[in-house]
């Protein structure tokens, strides 16, 4: 073991501008997927700030005394899909709108009696914010006896589902694809780092070295190669991240654990591109 | 030791390069393999060695079934030969020490001896004092040296070598010869492709000889010269 981590360190002290050659070109294809990974990130993070704003409204039927509404509302925040269900009364509700609605000020003045009905506000927790859970919240409200009628704005709801399953498959193709590219980038890289060793992976067959024996210091050090690069491209989108921020636009990072995601996807791409450069070159001889 | 059975090799484009070629080299013995360029020399070696798949017939190589060997067991079947080329075949970047422990490491020995190991057989091949040197700083000759050094400190039982003399002046060749000839002299065999007839003449080993793949000429067979061989 620590024959096969000397082999492999050696190899950046032999070939320094090989390596750094496969470093940087490692750091750079994972650098552009980590930019589109920033663009998704984001894009998710606006569309969940505009799903927060996924409500339901139940308006109660006039005269449904305040106890069997409290009662309803711990029913109400006890489904597993609800974040909060407030309950707004009738007076509430003719304040917020004199606040809101300052044009009809003086029409709202005038009135003699409250024509606002009163109303629970019922908000699904991130996972469920979708047409599917928010039909399936509001046939149960209408289930109560005090409920009058049940409203949610079915079409943006819907619209929202469709933005967030396109942001979804785009996200999907264009991420497989720049990791795809990635990966073709990447098993070159390695491939060199192989041929150029070509000679001595010959003289290492001849003395009788196992494949076994010749192929881990490459896997090691692809791995060691795929891991500085994931870190490197790391450390660039967070560059590139925080030219944004002070630039352009507030925007989010990754979290500790995509951040992680994209180092450990350069270690694999690493290991199993010099797996199979190598393979493939001990077949071949 | 090693024994060819009838063995013909096939090329997919230049054809037959050897043609039912039998013989047997026992152990502790010397042979000249020799011929015109293209006789099928190198061919031999590289069967013995299982670089290359044998056609048809049987190749025997200290216990290994050559023919028929699989990947797994070429490794093992070269830990016991040494193989030393025309072009020493070192690694550039590597001091003489490293290129012979390279050979030791390899094989998985333990670190704790490989340094006497190396130090031995260098002093063996008499290029002790050059053990830092990197190949570019060593004549052919002492090139040549550190590739044999390498090829023996495995204790091999065979020795292989492809015209060991064929990029060395007339004064290296008598050198590296006289090592092959004293390491045949303690035991290990020895099998030498040149064609170096002088080299040939000079000394009383075994000589096997190539003409377009056949065996045309075997010293060995009804008169054996090489008092040391026990057939
Ligand atoms: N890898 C190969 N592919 C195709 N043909 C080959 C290959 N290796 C050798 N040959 C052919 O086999 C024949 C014998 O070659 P070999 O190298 O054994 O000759 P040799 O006796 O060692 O010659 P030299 O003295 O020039 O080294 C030649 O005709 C050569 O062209
Ligand atoms: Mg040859």
């Amino acid at each position: 073991m620590k024959l096969v981590l000397r082999e492999a360190l050696l190899t950046f002290q032999r070939a320094p501008l090989l390596s750094a050659l496969s470093v940087t070109t490692i750091a750079f294809s994972l650098f552009v997927v980590g930019l589109f990974g920033l663009v998704a990130v984001n894009l998710q993070q606006a569309l969940s700030e505009v799903a927060e704003r996924v409500e339901i409204v139940a308006y109660l039927l006039p005269g449904t005394p305040v106890e069997t509404v409290t009662m309803a509302v711990k029913d109400i925040e006890a489904f597993p899909e609800v974040q909060s269900a407030t309950y707004v009364t009738e007076d509430r509700a003719l304040a917020r709108a004199r606040a809101e609605l300052v044009e009809f000020r003086d029409v709202l003045q005038e009135l003699e009696r409250n024509p606002l009905p009163a109303s629970l506000e019922v908000k699904l927790k991130p996972g469920f914010r979708d047409a599917d859970h928010v039909n399936d919240v509001a046939d149960r409200l209408r289930g109560f006896g005090f409920v009058d009628d049940v409203r949610f704005g079915r079409d943006w709801v819907e619209k929202l589902d469709r933005l967030r399953q396109l942001a979804a498959a785009v996200g999907l193709v264009v991420g497989a694809a720049f990791a795809v590219v990635a990966i073709i980038i990447i098993g070159t890289t390695i491939r060199m780092a192989v041929l150029q060793r070509s000679r001595e992976i010959a003289i290492m067959r001849l003395v009788g070295a196992t494949d076994g024996f010749i192929r881990r210091p490459f896997l090691l050090q692809g791995a060691i190669k795929g891991m500085l690069g994931g870190l490197v491209a790391v450390g660039l989108s967070f560059a590139a991240y925080t030219l944004i921020n002070r630039w352009l636009f507030h925007a989010a990072f990754f979290s500790r654990e995509q951040a992680s995601a994209i180092v450990a996807f350069g270690t694999l791409i690493g290991f199993f591109g010099s797996s199979a450069s190598v393979g493939r070159h001990l077949r071949r001889v | 030791m090693i024994k060819f059975t009838g063995v013909f090799k096939a090329f997919p484009k230049s054809g037959l390069a050897l043609k039912d070629v039998s013989f047997h080299i026992a152990k502790g013995e010397f042979a000249f393999l020799t011929g015109h360029s293209g006789a099928g020399k190198s061919t031999v070696l590289r069967l013995i060695y299982a670089e290359e798949p044998v056609t048809s017939g049987e190749v025997r190589v200290s216990g290994f079934n050559v023919a028929e060997i699989s990947r797994r067991d070429i490794p093992k079947l070269r830990r016991r030969l040494g193989i030393v080329f025309q072009d020493f075949r070192l690694l550039e970047d590597r001091i003489a020490e490293e290129n012979v422990a390279f050979a030791l490491e390899v094989t998985g020995a333990r670190r704790a001896g490989i340094a006497a190991r190396v130090m031995r057989v260098l002093t063996q091949v008499g290029l002790a004092a050059k053990a830092k040197a990197y190949p570019r700083e060593l004549s052919g000759g002492e090139q040549q040296r550190v590739a044999i050094a390498r090829a023996l400190v495995n204790e091999p039982t065979v020795l292989l070598a492809d015209e060991p003399t064929g990029n060395l002046d007339e004064r290296a060749t008598r050198g590296v010869f006289q090592l092959l000839r004293d390491i045949n002299a303690s035991g290990t065999a020895v099998v030498m492709a040149t064609h170096d007839l002088d080299l040939v003449r000079q000394a009383p080993y075994r000589v096997i000889e190539l003409q377009e793949g056949a065996l045309v000429y075997d010293s060995g067979v009804d008169e054996p010269r090489d008092q040391a061989a026990s057939t």
